[in-house]
């Protein structure tokens, strides 16, 4: 069985194998975000944080203890998911801006942290040995990335992601209908940091060298960008905007160094004509059901409040 | 040596109070991180060193020509990025002050490389005057006095002019600021052009100080400025001030205390300490939830 | 025993006293009426019971409990439900999540549940919050809008729909703040049975109102508010007839001219 995926892996052309296992990592991530962010309705700002603590832990028990990969990424997302919850829980009680700035400060002083610690070797980085598992990357990659897309469409849409939407939604009314919302927003965001983890897991062993400046402030916008682009809250579109914008550097590539300028502007001229994110507002449910039955169309529109 | 940290510090804390100013009126006015502010002040920086390199100017002329050269560029950023946004989520607003942020510093790093660069010698004359067993230099001297006279410059303009309350009352209430007949637009863009043009002044005084300007100086700079202005409590401008002296006196505390290896955590330590314990930082009114 | 009960409420905000030592009892069963001009602090009780609010003195006893430092979501385990003045809906959400919502005190299943969605367990439960959701929506004729958005919905409907999300929390007693506010006389009246309904259903209603004819037919006592003090508490006719209620309404000229 290993041989054959190894056989077919090594019959894809590199390149597109890499970028298709970036957009499988990017989905992981955007949609760990997405649950904090889209669903639950806490801007994060710092997300790439709890990657670099996914990555930097896998990279270590892959140095030190060899454990079978599985196991490794396990813990990779629980400590993740632990740091998540000794930071969130502090700062979830902060309200609209004043989290997303706190997350935005947690995450530098972390960067700075680990570029200071001994056993993520400081500014130097890491090189990463290779995973311990017969399955090529990959495979294991999307593997991971389908059961993350399963089990978040489980969480979002059952009582535990109800009460989620509530929160996001009215924060005063969910606690008047018997919602513990600090309880929640725990919760949702220790399970964002859990997948943050995996993704950083996953990144570490497939580009093999991490360094703590691979997790600041612009990688976290990066992950954020995906989100926003798909639309708020929608798994579809995390997965969408995660794909196109790991595929979108590569086709501005041509361009070389005008690549982030394009970017930047392209950003600008979304959020202005699409500002609910090129997909915002479409209900991929309704859609499907649109195209083959002829349904009408509603626009949910997500947004985070004020204050 | 106490004295001697704490008057550097208080030199890096006014810079870090003028670009502060300008995140914590733009928040005061539309509730918006204006994460582009970082790039102006970058843009200013460079604009100064272009002046007096290519253009051989007065380093005060220079300033000034950084100053207007920001304010129209913060006027045009605030029209094109930011104004049709007005009325959708936050967050689009927000996302779209990245991108111009990414597009501003992408856009120095192609005109003037990878490398910084620092203003000439001789650009502005320093030398040391000892005060007791510290010394303080005329730059750090130019740089006080003169965050100190656009301080000022500001209070009044706030406080004493028809503009000023206009500022005042849109920060209130938007709404209603606008019913009253008041140009919330104009007043938009003035304050956008004030707090860019500000930050400008912080850019060159910043490349004349540290003697490097760089297309990537903006990011820190500007994320560490906004830690200033919720550290003195954000949309106050007595407090964005304070908040940024505050900062700049406890990193450089910081890095004379052996943790310069942290001297970008400080900031944010601080940041994060104040959110817990005070979240309407110093100065900041707090703000009544209505049910 | 009464139901709910303030004991001498007061709360302040700074130098505002917004509640000045209030005793208040709503008797299981009834249909119990807060009114009084505004301001007079009857959004600020509704706040107090259902933990919004702590109050600065005194204490609030729900079946006997003192509930006064209680958080919002114990209140709503414990069986207290409420709708909004300012219309509170999760409008991205469709009706029927908005309900569903309501119920979630009445279910059990978290994470793991979410992760096991497909086991006989999670599913009865889904199916019986389901089925216990369009209950509510029946009783308030929204049933056939289940899969809209909150948002679309008139504003009546909307109102509407907060009832069900408070009903669905299977309340003992059930707060409408200003649930006739918006509407035209025949949504009023309609209003009227509904509420009538839910009162013969076991639930003990205690509501706040602006329009009278509204509050005098459906309340069998009244209490009135003003500047935070109760000036008056009985059944419709004497609140008609009292010269300090008129008063605070219509100012003191009126008392005499009447």
């Amino acid at each position: 069985m290993a041989e054959v995926l190894q056989s077919i892996s090594n019959s894809i052309d590199p390149y597109i194998l890499q970028i298709f296992v970036n957009i499988g990592i990017a989905i992981i991530l955007a949609l760990g975000l997405n649950l904090i962010t889209g669903v639950t309705g806490q801007l994060d700002l710092g997300h790439a944080a709890y990657m670099s603590v996914g990555a930097f832990t896998a990279a270590i028990i892959t140095i030190n203890l060899n454990l079978p990969f599985s196991i490794n990424l396990l813990i990779a997302g629980t400590i993740a998911a632990l740091v998540g919850l000794a930071i969130g829980f502090p700062i979830l009680r902060l309200t609209g801006d004043y989290f997303a700035i706190a997350t935005l400060g947690f995450a530098e002083i972390l960067k700075v942290v680990f570029l200071n610690l001994d056993i993520t070797n400081r500014a130097l980085g890491l090189s990463v040995p290779p995973a311990n598992t017969t399955i090529p990357m990959p495979f294991y990659v999307w593997m991971i990335t389908i059961l993350v897309i399963v089990g978040v469409t489980f969480i979002q849409n059952s009582r535990f992601g109800r009460a989620l939407k509530a929160i996001r939604e009215d924060e005063i009314a969910a606690e008047t209908m018997g919602i513990n919302s600090t309880r929640y927003k725990n919760q949702a965001f220790a399970i964002g940091c859990f997948l943050a983890g995996i993704g950083g897991g996953l990144y570490a062993h497939f580009i093999a060298y991490i360094n703590p400046s691979d997790f600041a402030f612009m990688k976290s916008i990066d992950i954020l960008n995906m989100v926003v682009l798909g639309g708020l809250g929608s798994i579809p579109g995390a997965i969408v905007g995660a794909s196109v914008l790991t595929v979108a550097p590569e086709f501005l590539r041509f361009m070389s160094e005008y690549r982030m300028l394009v970017y930047g502007a392209l950003l600008v001229f979304l959020m202005v004509f699409r500002p609910n994110g090129l997909l915002g507002g479409v209900d991929f449910r309704k859609m499907v059901l649109r195209i083959f039955f002829g349904k009408k169309e509603k626009k949910p529109n997500v947004t985070i409040k004020a204050r | 040596m106490f004295l001697q940290q704490l008057i550097n510090g208080i030199t890096l804390g006014a810079v870090y109070g003028l670009i502060a100013l300008g995140y914590t009126m733009v928040y005061g006015i539309i509730l918006l991180i204006n994460f582009a502010h970082g790039e102006i002040f970058m843009a200013g920086a460079f604009v100064g060193l272009m002046m007096v390199t290519v253009f051989k100017m007065n380093i005060f002329l220079a300033l000034i020509l950084a100053m207007a050269f920001c304010m129209v560029l913060g006027v045009v950023v605030e029209r094109v990025a930011y104004r049709p946004l007005r009325n959708s989520s936050r967050l689009s607003a927000l996302i779209s002050a990245i991108g111009v942020s990414i597009f501003l510093s992408t856009l120095a790093l192609l005109i003037f490389g990878a490398n910084a660069q620092g203003y000439p010698a001789q650009t502005f004359p320093v030398s040391q005057i000892h005060i007791g067993p510290a010394e303080i230099s005329t730059l750090q001297l130019l740089i006080l006095g003169l965050s100190a006279v656009l301080m000022i410059g500001l209070e009044l303009i706030v406080h004493k002019t028809k503009i000023g309350k206009a500022m005042r009352a849109t920060s209130q209430d938007y709404q209603t600021a606008a019913l009253m007949g008041i140009n919330v637009n104009r007043v938009i863009s003035f304050t956008f052009g004030l707090g860019s043009s500000l930050a400008a002044a912080g850019g060159v005084l910043v490349g004349l100080y540290f003697n490097a300007v760089s297309w990537n100086m903006g990011l820190m700079a500007g994320l560490k400025a906004f830690a200033a202005a919720v550290l003195g409590g954000i949309g106050s401008i007595p407090g964005a001030m304070l908040g940024g002296l505050f900062l700049g006196i406890f990193e450089i505390m910081g890095v004379a205390a052996g943790l310069s290896s942290y001297r970008d955590a400080i900031a944010f330590a601080i940041l994060v300490l104040v959110l817990l314990i005070k979240p309407t930082g110093l100065m900041g009114r707090k703000i009544q939830k209505k049910v | 025993m009464s139901l709910l009960k303030l004991d001498n409420v007061t709360i302040r905000f700074g130098g505002l006293i917004a509640v000045d030592k209030v005793n208040l009892t709503v008797e299981q069963g009834e249909i119990l009426s807060l009114i009084g001009p505004n301001g007079a602090g009857k959004s600020t009780i509704f706040n107090l019971i259902t933990g919004i609010y702590s109050p600065t003195e005194g204490n609030i006893y729900f079946e006997d409990r003192s509930i006064g430092s209680k958080k919002p979501y114990h209140l709503a385990a414990a069986g207290i439900a409420r709708t909004f003045q300012t219309i509170h809906l999760f409008n991205n959400l469709t009706v029927l999540d908005n309900v569903l919502i309501g119920a979630h005190t009445r279910g059990k299943w978290n994470v793991t549940g979410a992760l096991l969605k497909f086991t006989p367990w999670v599913r009865g439960e889904e199916r019986e919050l389901t089925e216990w959701a369009y209950d509510c929506l029946e009783r308030v004729n929204l049933a056939d809008k289940a899969d809209e958005l909150a948002m679309n919905l008139s504003y009546g409907a909307q109102r509407r729909l907060e009832i069900a999300r408070g009903l669905a929390v299977r309340p003992k007693l059930l707060l409408l703040d200003e649930p006739a506010a918006g509407m035209n006389p025949q949504e009023k009246a309609t209003l009227l049975k509904m509420v009538k309904a839910i009162r013969d259903s076991g639930v003990t209603i205690f509501l706040v109102e602006h329009d009278m004819k509204f509050v005098m037919s459906i309340s069998e006592r009244i209490s009135v508010l003003d500047y935070g003090v109760k000036i008056a508490e009985g059944p419709p006719e004497a609140i008609r007839s009292n010269p300090k209620v008129i008063e605070a309404y219509l100012g003191k000229g009126a008392v005499n001219s009447a």
